[in-house]
């Protein structure tokens, strides 16, 4: 992987001649390697421009004029969004979340992140590319990073802490407290805290760190999930800009906790631009005593981490794909059972944790499992890291007890005349303003944090449209009934989307969109039709008011696909063509 | 999370029949074994279950799992042949038919298409769903076969028969999402790579992707394999008859 990501880097695409290269190197065909690399939405199999300009294309990101801010590229550039510039020097491509909801419009220029775009801007962008560009080839390498781009910058956005994030910022006191108990001692705490996985699947960390303990194997590992995909989501991003520490911690704490000695951090490839800082922190770390050998002085406990940036795949969330990924393949997820647990990274016994699991781990060691059951509700113990964006007043971080109600929530972020809320992103679900009083809690409205707020003048089916559409470029392709079953989601939602629909069309992919939820091989493909069937439960009227009477509507005008032999012809066909 | 038991014996029951799984087996071989047919696609006994298909799919212990990748343990309770997961199954078929390229009728491998063959098991007149219209991709480099990828149904049977029993390296996926395509191991296509008619790669496909050439017609349509029975009576027929 980091082969590839330095290939890309370095000549903007990936090769035939590469390929070979580096299926010689590494002594595979080299149809392996172009299995692998075409997986990867950052990785290019031809040239694009020398400087590649990707912009995020998401609900959100065109309520906030994404669109406005593409024009001005493309006017600016004389291309329009998927072209190369006749001179090579830029490409314009839309691309997916790149995490940054809450200041969007945000683009990806060369990997780093610029933010809150306004077409006014594009011009000084474009002409300090030009000026960096021009410099390229001279003066700047790998050590000595270009000058900052107009709008490259991302704030963390934290905008209410709770317990979380209110104390130290970590550094090694919660692993001094670890390191008083035995490993197993460490376990029942976190068990004793009722911690559960912050991703959003909720599986209890105590359980999952038990198991991993106990699983026969020389080598043990722990994994941390900083592959934060899902739309809307972005709170491990603030985490990982401020609070570091804390995630280390916990993650060198888990090492303790199941006898592993390496940690492994899968950091999604929008967020290179962490990437430097973060290896600044555990350099720092390795100094003082907090990483390498004989950890805080304790003999024979060794533990180190090693960063391992993705290439643009939503799929790697999912932790099985995240495992394929890291060790260096098409990030498809595996079969389960075997859990990682028993059969992980390299085949050994791995823990893989969300980035916030590992923040709360840090925090339950230094403050033990009672304090923090003294949050949330007897189920769901602790607070919730909620990234908020969309149709409010201040979007970003907000930390909130669970317990705490959807309506509290929006009052506290400014949200008024709420359409609705894209709870969990497009894989969680559409929540009317009849279910604004459910709690945000394992046991009622369960969730990764992803909160986008949608007006009520939003247009609730073509969001779900486009949430669909997401999840055609995302699925991998492994299994027939997401691979087929999205794109055959999405034409018929825009069947329905274009008004040529019928009550018959609404029933179709009703039950198309169950049996891809049914037969799909990962969560990716059985929550897919999360947009289009949480909207149909919760909003039937605004499907309604889409159809046409009768019972089958053709999705084209007959007329329209003859378009072109109708134009060839020189004359319209002599009977009414429908 | 509980850890699969393979090494002991065990029973399952499969639409309230017992049947008895040997360790290490899958619920499809268990069922196989025991002559109860589990329709699938992707699965091919000699290869390891690769799970793309999901045609295969049973609700085991209340939950969808594709029965070809799931190692039977002691007391799983298998729904197999319901209507719904008939029904579901001949939506993924569906789905197949209309990604690619299938017109059945001059299709060189009709009667000998799994494909095919299932969509007339499971009750599929024509699909629903509509097609999505592929550009036909044929890759005629080789001498003694072609490859019409338009007709794929990416069942990764060749790469793994390729890897596994022929110790080459012949194909591969590319690409991601509906995009994916199979690829081949070498830029001047199949031709210039190390493939040969007798590799095991080269007989796996279920449908006309990968077609050795010539001599096709030496059993004319109407007297191939599923023209004679329907797919998977085969293994129906190792059921033993138990008295009423």
């Amino acid at each position: 992987m980091d082969i590839v990501l330095a290939v890309q880097r370095r000549f903007g695409y990936v090769s035939d001649q590469a390929i070979d290269a580096i299926a010689t190197g590494v002594g595979r065909h080299p149809a392996e390697i172009r299995q692998m690399v075409s997986f990867y939405a950052f990785f290019d199999r031809e040239p694009r421009g020398r400087c590649q300009i990707r912009l995020s294309r998401t609900p959100i990101s065109l309520m906030k004029g994404a669109g406005a801010v593409a024009s001005a590229f493309a006017d600016a550039l004389g291309i329009a969004v998927g072209e190369v510039t006749s001179d090579g020097a830029f490409s314009l491509d839309w691309t997916s979340d790149l995490g940054m909801a809450d200041q969007e419009p945000a683009a990806l220029i060369d990997m780093r992140m610029l933010t809150d775009l306004t077409p006014a801007a594009v011009p000084s962008i474009l002409e300090a590319l030009r000026l960096q560009g021009n410099l390229a080839s001279s003066t700047t390498d790998a050590d000595h990073p270009r000058p900052t781009l107009p709008n490259e910058s991302v704030r963390s956005r934290v905008v209410k802490r709770g317990p979380l994030l209110a104390g130290p910022t970590g550094g090694g006191t919660a692993i001094e407290a670890a390191l008083r108990r035995s490993p197993d001692k460490v376990i029942e705490e976190i068990t004793a805290s009722k911690l559960r996985g912050r991703g959003g699947a909720g599986f209890p960390t105590g359980m999952k760190w038990r198991e991993t303990r106990k699983a026969t194997g020389t080598e043990h590992y722990v994994v941390c999930n900083a592959d934060e995909g899902e739309p809307g989501t972005f709170k491990d991003r603030a985490l990982l800009t401020d609070f570091a520490d804390l995630v280390f911690d916990g993650m060198t704490i888990a090492g303790y906790a199941i006898g592993a000695r390496q940690g492994l951090l899968y950091l999604r490839g929008e967020y290179t631009h962490l990437w430097r800082a973060l290896e600044t922190r555990l350099a720092a770390r390795r100094s003082a005593g907090l990483l390498g050998d004989a950890i805080d002085g304790r003999a024979g406990f060794d533990f180190d981490i090693r960063i391992q940036l993705g290439a643009g795949a939503y799929v790697c969330g999912e932790e099985s794909a995240l495992l394929e990924s890291l060790e260096g393949r098409r990030g498809t997820p595996r079969e389960r059972p075997p859990f990682p647990t028993e059969h992980g990274y390299l085949g050994r016994p791995t823990a893989i944790d969300n980035v916030e699991t590992f923040a709360c781990a840090t925090r339950i060691i230094e403050r033990g499992a009672s304090w923090f059951g003294g949050f949330g509700t007897p189920q769901s113990t602790g607070t919730k890291l909620m990234s908020v964006s969309g149709d409010c007043t201040v979007p970003g971080v907000y930390e909130v007890p669970f317990g705490t109600t959807l309506n509290a929530l929006l009052d506290l972020v400014g949200a008024t005349d709420v359409g609705y809320v894209q709870m969990s992103g497009p894989s969680g679900e559409a929540v009317a303003p009849k279910d604004f009083g459910r709690t945000l809690a394992y046991e009622d409205l369960s969730t990764g944090g992803s909160t986008m707020i949608f007006g009520e003048h939003r247009d609730v089916l073509d969001v779900a449209l486009q949430f669909t559409r997401f999840f055609v470029d995302e699925s991998c392709g492994w299994c027939t009934p997401c691979r087929v079953g999205t794109t055959l989601l999405a034409r018929e939602m825009e069947k329905i989307v274009a008004g040529r629909a019928t009550q018959s069309d609404v029933e179709a992919i009703d039950s198309l969109a169950s049996t891809v939820a049914r037969m799909s091989r990962c969560g990716l493909g059985q929550t897919a039709p999360n947009p289009i069937l949480t909207t149909m439960r919760n909003f039937p009227a605004l499907y309604e008011a889409r159809l046409q009477p009768g019972v089958f509507m053709p999705a084209v005008e007959l007329r329209d696909a003859l378009r072109d032999a109708i134009d060839v012809q020189g004359r319209e066909p002599v009977s009414p063509a429908n | 999370m509980d850890t699969p038991d393979i090494s002991t014996p065990a029973v399952i029951s499969v639409d309230g029949i017992e049947i008895a799984a040997a360790p290490g087996q899958s619920v499809l071989q268990a069922c196989d074994a025991a002559g109860v047919y589990i329709p699938r696609l992707c699965y091919h006994p000699d290869l390891t279950p690769s799970g793309n298909c999901r045609v295969c799919t049973c609700t085991i212990n209340g939950r969808s799992h594709a029965a070809c990748v799931t190692p039977a343990m002691d007391g799983m309770v298998v729904e197999n042949d319901t209507p719904r997961l008939t029904a579901d199954r001949r939506v993924l078929i569906e789905m197949l038919f209309v990604e690619g390229n299938h017109t059945c009728a001059y299709c060189v491998a009709s009667g000998d298409c799994e494909l095919q063959a299932l969509g007339y098991r499971l009750g599929m007149t024509a699909p629903t769903q509509p097609y999505l219209w592929p550009r036909p991709q044929i890759d005629a480099t080789h001498p003694d076969i072609y490859l019409d990828r338009s007709r794929c149904i990416l069942c990764s049977r060749c790469i793994q028969a390729s890897r596994q029993e022929d110790g080459k390296s012949v194909f591969a996926f590319e690409g991601r999402g509906i995009v994916m395509r199979l690829d081949v191991d070498a830029r001047g296509g199949l031709g210039a790579t190390d493939m040969a008619a007798v590799d095991k790669a080269a007989r796996v496909c279920p449908v006309a992707c990968i077609v050795i050439k010539r001599g096709n017609y030496s059993v004319p349509n109407g007297r191939r394999r599923f023209d004679l029975a329907p797919i998977g009576s085969d293994i129906e027929a190792k059921r033993p008859t138990r008295p009423l």
